[in-house]
C-alpha cells in the first residue's frame, strides 16, 4: 500500500488540486508547443507561396506510399495511447503496461519508417547541406522545400523519441503500481502529450504528402 | 513534533544557509533571491556597455572606440538589457517571490520547474558572457537577416543559444505562474479580489507562454541558415527577410508588454497604498492589462513600416497599435483618479510610482507619434525611436521594478532601509533618466540616426547634455545597491506590515516562514480595502 500514490506535493492542499494544477500545466505547454511549432508553419506557408510550382515539384519526390503508411502507424499509435488512458482510468495496471508498449512499438515504427524515407532521400541526393544535387530550374526554392521538410519532421520525430521515452517510464511507474483509478495524471497527461504529436503530424502529412498531388 | 514547529516559525532565510541549501532549493522566495542577485549582476553588465555608449557619444568624432567595438557595444547592451534584465525583472524576482503569497498559496504549483528556470536563466547568461569574452557579436539585439545570417563575422550562433535558452526559463515561469493563479487561490480569493500586480502577472504569462516559443524557433531558423547556408530568411538563397521581421518582432512587440505590464502591476499595489485609496475602476484596470495582452499581439507590423511590408498592412497595423493607447490610457488615468482625495504620502516607493506614471505617460505619449504611419517614416531608426523606448521599457520598467523592490523589501528582508536615501535615489534617477532621453527625442527629430558611433558637430550639445544626464543616472543607480545592502546589517526590524499596506503578502510575518503562512488565509474583503480619508 505505501508505495500507491497518496501524498500529495506540499504545496498543494488535496489531490483533486494537484490534479487540476498539473491538467493546466499540461494544456499551457502544449500550447506553447503549438507556437513552437507555428512558425515553421507559417516559414512553410509564405515559402510556397513565394514559389508555388517549385514547392509542388519537390513535393512530388516524398514517397507518398511510406507516408501513407506512416500516418497509418501513428493514428493508430494515438489509439492505443487511449486505451492506455482507459486502462488507467479502470485501474488495470496489466493493461496500462501493455497498451503503452504497444503504443511505444508503433512508434519506434514510425520512425524506422520515417528513417526509411530519409534513406531515400539520401540516396536521391534530397538532403540540404550535406548531398543536395538537383538538375533543373528550381534548384533553391527546391532545396528550401526539404530544408523545411526536413526540420519539420525532424523536429517531430525529436518529440517522437522524447514520447516514447515518457511512455516507458509511465510504463515502469505502471508496473510498480504507482496509479490507481483515483490518481493517474502522469498517464493521462502522456496520453495529451502523445495526441499533440499526432495532430502536428496530421497537418504535416497533406503539406508535404499530399498538396501537389492531383 | 517540536522540531517540525519550530521549523515552521523560522524565516525562509534562516534554516541552511549553506551554499548548496541555496542552489537546491524548492521555495519560491529563495529562487526569487537568487534571480534577485544574478539579475542586478546582469544590470551592471548592460550598464557598463550603456556608459561606453554615452562616453562614446560625448563628442561628435569617433574617438573612443572603434566602430566595430561601438557596433559590439550596443549589442551587448541590448541583448543584455533586453533578455537577461527587463524581461525577466519584475516577473522572475517579484512575481516568484510575491504570486504565491498574494494569493495564499505555500508555494508555486511547479517548484521544480522554478527552480529550472533559473538554471536556465543562468546557463543562458553564461553562453552570452561567453560569446563576449570571445569576441561579442554586432548583429544588435534585433538579429536581423540577412546581415545576421550570412554577413556579420561575429559570434551569433554562441548569442543565438543564450537567448534561446534564457527563453525556455521565461516560458517555465510563464507557465508556473498561470497555474498557480488559476489553481492555487485562497479561499475566498475570487478573480475580482485579486491584487492589481496579480492580474498584470497573469498577463503577462500569457504572453510569454504563447509569445516566447516563436522567437525561440525563429532564433533557431537564424542559427541553422549561418551554419548550413540554406536560406529560409536570405532571399540570395530563396529565403524572405520580411518573414523574419514578421517573426521576430511578433515576439518582440508583446515583449515590450512583458516588460510594462509587470510595471503597471507595481505601480498600482504602491499607488494604492501610499494614497491610502482602493484602486479606482478595479475591474476596468483588470480588463486593461487583458486587453493590452490581446492587442500587443497585433501590433507587430508598426517596427516594419519601411521595410517593404505592404502599405495596406501598414495602415492596419498603425491603426491597432493607436487602439494599445486606449487601455493604456485607462491605466494611467485610473492611478491618477486613485490619487485623487487620497491621503497621499511621499515614501520612496511612491516617489519611483509617481516617476513610473511620468516616464510611462510620456513613452506612451510618444508612441503615438511614431504609431502614426507617416510620422514613423520620418522617425525611423532614429534617436526619437530610442527616447521612447527607453521612456517605455526603462523608464517605465526599472522604475516600477526599483519601486517594487523598495516596497517589498522589508518584507523579503525583515529590514527597513534609510528613508532619506531612499528618496534621494529616486529623484536622482528620476532626473537623470529626463536629462538622459529627453534630448534623444530633439536629437531624433532633427534626424540622428541610430547605431552611429560619430554624427555631425551640430548635434553635439543635446548629445553631451543626454551623457551628462547618464553620470546621474548612473549614480542613481549605485545608491540604492549601497542602502539597501547597508540595511541587511543595520536596518531597523520591519516587522509585518511596516506600510500598513493591505494585501495577503503582508499578512505572514517578514521575512514569510518557508510555506508563508501558518494556516490558509482566507479572504473575506475586496482587494485594496483602505479606508479613504474623510475630511
Amino acid at each position: 500500500m505505501s508505495d500507491k500514490h497518496t501524498a500529495v506535493a506540499e504545496q498543494f492542499d488535496d489531490p483533486e488540486q494537484e490534479y487540476h494544477a498539473a491538467t493546466l500545466g499540461m494544456w499551457v505547454f502544449l500550447a506553447t508547443e503549438v507556437l513552437f511549432f507555428g512558425v515553421l508553419f507559417a516559414s512553410y506557408a509564405v515559402s510556397r507561396f513565394n514559389y508555388p510550382e517549385a514547392f509542388a515539384e519537390a513535393s512530388r519526390h516524398t514517397d507518398i506510399v511510406l507516408g501513407t503508411i506512416s500516418t497509418g502507424v501513428l493514428l493508430t499509435s494515438g489509439f492505443t495511447m487511449a486505451l492506455a488512458v482507459r486502462s488507467a482510468k479502470l485501474g488495470r495496471d496489466k493493461a496500462i503496461i501493455g497498451f503503452l508498449v504497444l503504443t511505444i512499438l508503433l512508434a519506434i515504427a514510425f520512425l524506422f519508417i520515417e528513417g526509411t524515407e530519409y534513406y531515400q532521400a539520401y540516396g536521391e541526393q534530397l538532403i540540404p547541406a550535406f548531398n543536395f544535387m538537383y538538375e533543373g530550374a528550381h534548384e533553391k526554392p527546391v532545396e528550401l522545400f526539404f530544408f523545411l521538410y526536413f526540420l519539420m519532421t525532424g523536429m517531430h520525430a525529436v518529440h517522437v523519441t522524447i514520447g516514447i521515452l515518457i511512455m516507458a517510464a509511465i510504463a515502469i511507474m505502471a508496473g510498480r503500481r504507482r496509479f490507481t483509478s483515483y490518481y493517474y495524471t502522469p498517464v493521462e497527461l502522456t496520453g495529451l502529450y502523445w495526441a499533440f504529436v499526432d495532430i502536428v503530424w496530421i497537418f504535416l502529412y497533406p503539406l508535404f504528402y499530399l498538396v501537389a498531388r492531383t | 513534533m517540536s522540531a517540525n514547529a519550530a521549523a515552521e516559525y523560522t524565516s525562509y532565510l534562516g534554516g541552511g544557509d549553506t551554499l548548496k541549501s541555496w542552489l537546491t532549493t524548492l521555495d519560491h522566495k529563495r529562487i526569487a533571491v537568487l534571480y534577485l542577485i544574478s539579475i542586478t549582476l546582469f544590470f551592471l553588465i548592460g550598464g557598463v556597455a550603456a556608459a561606453v555608449i554615452r562616453l562614446e557619444l560625448v563628442t561628435y568624432a569617433g574617438d573612443f572606440v572603434t566602430a566595430e567595438t561601438y557596433n559590439k557595444t550596443f549589442s551587448l547592451h541590448g541583448i543584455v538589457m533586453v533578455w537577461f534584465f527587463l524581461i525577466p525583472s519584475i516577473p522572475a524576482t517579484l512575481g516568484n517571490f510575491l504570486i504565491p503569497l498574494m494569493v495564499g498559496a505555500r508555494d508555486l504549483a511547479f517548484p521544480r520547474l522554478n527552480l529550472a528556470s533559473w538554471y536556465l536563466y543562468t546557463v543562458g547568461g553564461i553562453f552570452t558572457i561567453g560569446m563576449v569574452i570571445a569576441g561579442g557579436v554586432d548583429t544588435g539585439w534585433t538579429f536581423y537577416t540577412p546581415f545576421s545570417t550570412m554577413f556579420s563575422n561575429t559570434y551569433v550562433v554562441a548569442a543565438v543559444i543564450g537567448v534561446f535558452i534564457v527563453g525556455f526559463s521565461t516560458i517555465f515561469t510563464g507557465i508556473n505562474f498561470i497555474v498557480t493563479i488559476h489553481k492555487m487561490r485562497a479561499p475566498g480569493l475570487t478573480w475580482f479580489r485579486l491584487p492589481m500586480f496579480v492580474w498584470a502577472n497573469y498577463a503577462t504569462s500569457a504572453i510569454m507562454v504563447l509569445a516566447t516559443p516563436v522567437l525561440a524557433m525563429t532564433l533557431t531558423l537564424v542559427a541553422v541558415e549561418r551554419i548550413f547556408q540554406i536560406g529560409i530568411f536570405d532571399p540570395a538563397l530563396g529565403g524572405d527577410p520580411l518573414l523574419f521581421q514578421h517573426l521576430f518582432w511578433f515576439y518582440s512587440h508583446p515583449a515590450v508588454y512583458i516588460m510594462v505590464l509587470p510595471a503597471m502591476g507595481v505601480a498600482s499595489e504602491l499607488i494604492a497604498c501610499f494614497s491610502r485609496n482602493p484602486i479606482f475602476g478595479y475591474r476596468f484596470m483588470a480588463y486593461s492589462v487583458m486587453a493590452i495582452a490581446v492587442l500587443g499581439f497585433l501590433v507587430w507590423g508598426h517596427h516594419m513600416f519601411v521595410s517593404g511590408q505592404s502599405v495596406y498592412a501598414g495602415m492596419m497595423f498603425s491603426l491597432f497599435s493607436f487602439v494599445v493607447a486606449i487601455p493604456s490610457a485607462i491605466k494611467v488615468f485610473n492611478w491618477t483618479a486613485t490619487l485623487y482625495k487620497g491621503s497621499i504620502s511621499f515614501e520612496a516607493p511612491m516617489l519611483y510610482a509617481l516617476g513610473f506614471v511620468f516616464l510611462f505617460m510620456i513613452g506612451g505619449l510618444t508612441g503615438i507619434v511614431v504609431a502614426a504611419l507617416a510620422l514613423d517614416v520620418h522617425l525611423t531608426d532614429t534617436y526619437f525611436v530610442i527616447a521612447h523606448f527607453h521612456y517605455i521599457m526603462v523608464g517605465g520598467s526599472v522604475m516600477a521594478y526599483l519601486g517594487g523592490i523598495h516596497f517589498w523589501w522589508p518584507k523579503m528582508t525583515g529590514k527597513m532601509y534609510s528613508e532619506m536615501w531612499g528618496r534621494v535615489a529616486a529623484v536622482l534617477i528620476f532626473v537623470g533618466f529626463n536629462v538622459t532621453f529627453f534630448p534623444q527625442f530633439l536629437l531624433g527629430y532633427l534626424g540622428m540616426p541610430r547605431r552611429y558611433h560619430e554624427y555631425p558637430e551640430a548635434l553635439e550639445v543635446l548629445n553631451v547634455i543626454s551623457s551628462g544626464g547618464a553620470v546621474i543616472l548612473t549614480l542613481g543607480y549605485l545608491l540604492p545597491l549601497v542602502y539597501l545592502l547597508w540595511s541587511l546589517r543595520y536596518g531597523r526590524i520591519a516587522g509585518g506590515n511596516p506600510w500598513e499596506a493591505k494585501g495577503l503578502e503582508w499578512q505572514t510575518s517578514s521575512p514569510p516562514a518557508k510555506h508563508n503562512f501558518k494556516e490558509t488565509p482566507v479572504v473575506t474583503e475586496e482587494a485594496y480595502a483602505y479606508s479613504p480619508y474623510k475630511v
